[in-house]
């Protein structure tokens, strides 16, 4: 049990290698379907341990931090791990005649191994506690994401990877230019001893340089606006599958990354009043939330529609954290966590579309849902929680968003978020006419129905979206305690949690 | 143990609702209509005040709470449930009958709301599913109409929940009590309740979209949605005197449509906004009488238009058309229809013995008491004009005027047996108004059967009717004096109603143009910018994302070094 967090990483990593060696896809398959169902049970026990014990310190190799590196569970970030978890497991079990039929067959192996080396960059990134081990890991998971890209059949989706590969690296070394830089000042890469150490030198420009660096190097990871660039062809060219994945797990994780730096690391009392970031982060937010949302609704690829949607909701999710209140993160946090699920289902549902017409542009669509009822009707009640109807959870998550911007007084910026979703009913709107009352074409009627795996997966996610929208305890309560250990850093004065106990 | 339990009556239509996809034949008719029969009974069985409570995002939400006003709509929407379900009982497209017990739980839902949260997601649930019944449809235009129907009710959707949020976010409470319209949040709640009554500017939604859905669809939608608006306005803002004003402008409204439309169930559908008017008038003077009235309207409303339309409803099944021109001289085939309709025209005229005048007197009796003597004369005149325009000429032209040559049978047994509950239920509480007066929130010291009342009513629809059956005796004689007639009925009243009808039309027109231009040109603006080709969609080259960055970087750097 004790080594659990160690596990947590390893098992992912070693299936990596195991299905490359065996090659082939089908017992390459089967091997990230175990390992990939392995890894939520481990992230469960993790979680419930947190709850019952509290934060979890796991000495890697046995030596004691801060020499050796350090895994770190507290509750956000065993909460991050079961979301990623479930998300990968969900994905792989849904894959494999997706995957079959977007690749060739000698790239199905290799496919999942990246899968895997992927999955372990980002539990990674997650657990540890060790800023320059975050850096490895974001390297493994970015290197696997590249490849997993280039897989698509699509001779775009290589230029893709590539393109993602160039500001990829970049943000990347952004990232580790900061971290140098807080060692230089600190003398410590654990994330817990810097934050105890930064207090006293706080003041220095050196610091002030990290936390710039970190930002805009994390900031490109998660899609900020206008650092967006490269999501859009990325998961318009990647198999649908890997883009489901990526879209419900990349991002977040990144958006994890940057709260810990914010308020664990930095805290929020020095990144919220000494330096400007709430203006910042509020303006792109904002810029994301309309301009990327807009974007979408001209859009005439669905999985290209979907991808800028997605740079919408990150806009609301670190508009979450721009409030710097409780409420408005908890709102971030819940959106993190019903976004990943709600894109998770629609990129999903894309797949089941992909595989019966071989392409996603619109007007293939026409009348798909006289004939794909199941998908198309599982697309419509995702839909529906992207744009935040109630009883879905995109509601529960925007509730908190708008409650967390009255709470600052900002009337306006609530009025603002309500109208971004209305622009989110246009671009679901218009695929649901397009889907359900036009008349099927030939493409539509001729093509092949999905696998029951597929619409079975997709639906597992839709009934989430559902189930957490009337039952919002779970998430929202889980995300409000995330929010309660975060931002007890906000006011001036507190200790940073974690520090000291 | 058993009286602890409390079973939501909105959740059994809503769940029955989802059943009937996998159950067939029998057992399908059966869930039908003994479903709301058990939420009926349930409805009953609640005890008054908070029944059941729940937390949901961190507040205390009261998803049932029951009193006198919301046991009465909570009654006539399981009757009116049962009954419709009967009626459409061979409605083979069971998506309509899915989306109708959807509809109609979640309508109970919102009247056992007691918080404003439960309000809104039954609100929108109400607004799914009608949407689905009308896109259910065969009719050719249903699709097209449920879209616009969808729009309108999205965007009425959206003006409430930033009302709630805002009230929520003012006051901090979340009980759905009553209210004045003295703060932002609470007009826009005001108003996103109003879009839903068909009150201007939005009442174009209601005939516009109503008539497109399936024979049986349309009984069910003139029931719920329209009168879940009248609950909450009589529980959320009573005495609220624009009101009164909206609802005068909705009972004309309704009159001058009705005396333009030439397809039968979108006149009937004028005269919901009609009736819908004078619900808003009773709701708006907000004494107890009045009040009382708004509730025995919409409560008496929902049987006679659903017989209305249950007659309607029948000629379409077995005729398939809609076009009074295309009908006529129906009585000699359909009998029970005809009667049954007549039957509901009287009561939507407030004929005396009819449903319709024991609840609409008591609106005119509230405004006459209050010393409103214009709103009084205003709804005086409206009554006639609906039974001239609504009243005569719904069963005239579709059962008797000329001989259309059409021959069809009666409807089936089921849709018989379902007009006969209505018409007699119309009647009944017609002669006994006490059962009807019993259910009302307050108490009630009115006598409907004054001498002085009844005299007048008679006198009022006798005058406007005499002239009718005095040109009908001559109508039977030549054919010039029926041209004669013909343009008193049809020439003068559309006379009137076309200048009235040209105006507006012609101000609306402008508007309409003026903003479509802005909106072409804002959306033009838009698309040079976010199109497929526009700056933000184009794929950028990598150097400027890295520009992006270096950018995004210095700004950093410069903002936090100063």
């Amino acid at each position: 049990m004790e080594h659990l967090p160690a596990l947590q990483v390893v098992v992912p990593l070693l299936g990596a290698v195991f299905a490359a060696l065996v090659r082939r896809g089908g017992p390459a398959w089967i091997i990230s379907l175990g390992v990939s169902w392995a890894m939520p049970v481990i992230a469960f026990a993790l979680l419930f341990q947190v709850q019952a014990t509290g934060t979890i310190s796991y000495e890697l190799g046995g030596w004691a931090p801060p020499i050796g590196i350090e895994y770190r569970v507290d509750i956000v970030n065993a909460y991050m791990l079961v979301l990623v978890s479930i998300m990968a497991a969900l994905v792989i079990t849904y894959a494999p005649r997706s995957l079959a039929s977007e690749i060739d067959e000698d790239k199905l192996g290799w496919t999942y191994s990246l899968y895997l080396l992927c999955l372990t960059g980002l539990l990674g990134i997650l657990i540890t506690g060790d800023a320059f081990n975050v850096f490895v890991f974001l390297e493994i998971s970015s290197l696997a994401t590249y490849g997993l890209i280039a897989m698509g059949r699509d001779r775009r989706a290589v230029l893709s990877a590539y393109q993602y590969l160039i500001v990829g690296t970049i943000g990347a070394s952004f990232y580790v230019i900061g971290v140098g830089l807080l060692f230089v000042m600190t003398g410590t890469l654990n994330l817990v001893d810097i934050a105890q150490r930064l207090p006293q030198i706080e003041h220095t420009r050196s610091v002030a340089a990290a936390l710039a660096f970190i930002t805009v190097g994390i900031s490109l990871k998660l899609a900020l606006f206008p650092l967006h660039a490269w999501l859009p062809n990325a998961y318009t060219y990647a198999p649908s599958a890997i883009s489901a994945f990526l879209a419900s797990t990349a991002t977040k994780v990144a958006i994890y990354l940057l709260l810990r730096f914010f308020y664990t690391v930095f805290g929020g009392a020095y990144v919220f009043s000494e330096i400007p970031v709430t203006v910042v982060l509020l303006v792109l937010s904002v810029a994301a939330m309309f301009g990327a949302s807009i974007v979408a609704v001209f859009q005439s690829n669905l999985k290209r529609l979907l991808a800028y949607s997605s740079v919408a909701q990150v806009g609301y999710i670190t508009l979450g954290i721009a409030l710097a209140n409780q409420t408005g993160l908890t709102g971030g946090i819940a959106h993190l966590f019903n976004h990943a699920l709600i894109k998770g289902a629609l990129f999903l549902a894309v797949g089941c579309i992909v595989y019966r017409i071989g392409g996603a542009k619109i007007e293939d669509l026409a009348g798909i849902g006289r004939k794909m009822p199941w998908t198309m009707a599982a697309f419509v009640i995702a839909g529906l929680g992207l744009i935040g109807v109630p009883g879905t959870a995109g509601f529960v998550s925007k509730w908190y968003l708008v409650a967390g911007a009255l709470e600052n007084g900002w009337w306006w910026l609530a009025f603002l978020i309500v109208i971004s979703s209305l622009i989110a009913v246009v671009y679901v709107g218009r695929i649901v006419e397009i889907a359900w009352f036009r008349e099927p074409s030939k493409t539509v009627i001729e093509g092949r129905a999905p696998p029951a795996e597929m619409i079975a997966v997709t639906w597992v996610l839709t009934a989430a979206t559902v189930y957490f929208g009337l039952d919002a305890d779970l998430t929202a309560g889980l995300a409000q305690r995330a929010a309660e250990v975060l931002a007890a850093g906000i006011e001036p004065g507190t200790l940073v949690p974690g520090v000291g106990q | 143990m058993i009286a602890d339990l409390v079973i939501p009556p909105g959740l059994v239509l809503i769940a029955a609702g989802f059943l009937l996809p996998f159950v067939k034949g029998q057992a399908r008719s059966t869930i039908i209509v003994a479903a709301p029969l058990v939420a009926l009974a349930l409805v009953w069985g609640l005890p008054d005040g908070p029944v059941l409570t729940l937390s949901y995002l961190g507040y205390e939400l009261t998803p049932v709470k029951a009193d006198a006003i919301s046991r009465l709509f909570a009654t006539v929407f399981t009757l009116m449930t049962a009954i419709g379900g009967l009626y459409a009982l061979r409605q083979d497209r069971v998506m309509e009958l899915t989306a109708a017990f959807v509809y109609a739980g979640s309508a109970v839902g919102v009247v056992f709301a007691g918080d404003l949260l439960t309000v809104f997601i039954f609100w929108e649930v109400m607004a799914v599913a009608s949407t689905l019944i009308i896109w259910s449809s065969t009719q050719p235009g249903a699709a097209k109409s449920a879209q616009r129907y969808a729009i309108v009710h999205l965007l009425g959707g959206v003006v409430l929940m930033a009302g709630i949020a805002g009230e929520i976010a003012t006051t901090g409470n979340l009980t759905f009590t009553a209210m004045e319209a003295n703060s932002l949040p609470r007009w826009l709640i005001l108003a996103g309740f109003l879009i839903n009554a068909g009150a201007p500017p939005f009442s174009a939604w209601l005939p516009d979209a109503y008539p497109e859905a399936s024979w049986s669809g349309m009984v069910f939608l003139s029931a719920f949605t329209t009168k879940t608006a009248v609950y909450v306005l009589i529980r959320g803002f009573p005495g609220e005197e624009i009101l009164v004003y909206v609802g005068l402008y909705m009972v004309f409204y309704g009159i001058v449509y009705a005396i333009l439309e030439n397809d039968m169930r979108r006149i009937l559908a004028y005269t919901i906004v009609n009736q819908m008017g004078f619900t808003m008038v009773g709701i708006g003077i907000g004494t107890e009488l009045a009040l009382n009235g708004a509730a025995a309207l919409a409560f008496s409303h929902i049987i006679y238009k659903a017989l209305l339309l249950m007659s309607a409803g029948a000629v379409l099944y077995q005729t398939g058309k809609r076009k009074c021109t295309d009908l006529g001289g129906l009585f000699r085939t359909m009998p029970i229809t005809t009667i049954c309709g007549i039957i509901g025209a009287l009561s939507l005229s407030a004929f005396p013995l009819t449903s319709g005048f024991i609840s609409k007197s008591m609106v005119s009796q509230a405004a006459a008491d209050e010393n409103l003597m214009i709103v009084y004369l205003l709804l005086a005149a409206a009554s006639s004009g609906v039974f001239l325009y609504a009243g005569i000429k719904f069963p005239w032209f579709v059962f008797f005027q000329k001989d259309s040559g059409l021959r069809p049978p009666e409807p089936p047994q089921n849709m018989r047996i379902a007009m006969y509950i209505m018409a007699a239920l119309s009647i009944g509480l017609g002669i006994f108004p006490q059962l009807l007066y019993a259910l009302l929130p307050f108490n009630v010291d009115y006598v409907p059967y004054k001498a002085s009342k009844v005299i007048f009513q008679l006198q009022l629809l006798l005058f406007s009717g005499l002239a009718f059956f005095l040109l009908l005796g001559m109508l039977k004689r030549t054919l010039t004096i029926t041209l004669d007639f013909d343009w008193f009925w049809r020439g003068l009243g559309r006379a009137i109603a076309r200048e009235f009808d040209t105006t507006t039309t012609r101000a609306w027109g402008r508007t309409v143009d003026r903003t479509t231009r802005a909106a072409v040109r804002f959306v033009t603006a838009l698309y040079k910018h976010h199109g497929p080709d526009g700056i933000l969609a184009q794929t950028w080259p990598t150097g400027s994302m890295a520009l992006w960055m270096t950018l995004f970087l210095a700004a950093f750097l410069i903002a936090s070094f100063f």
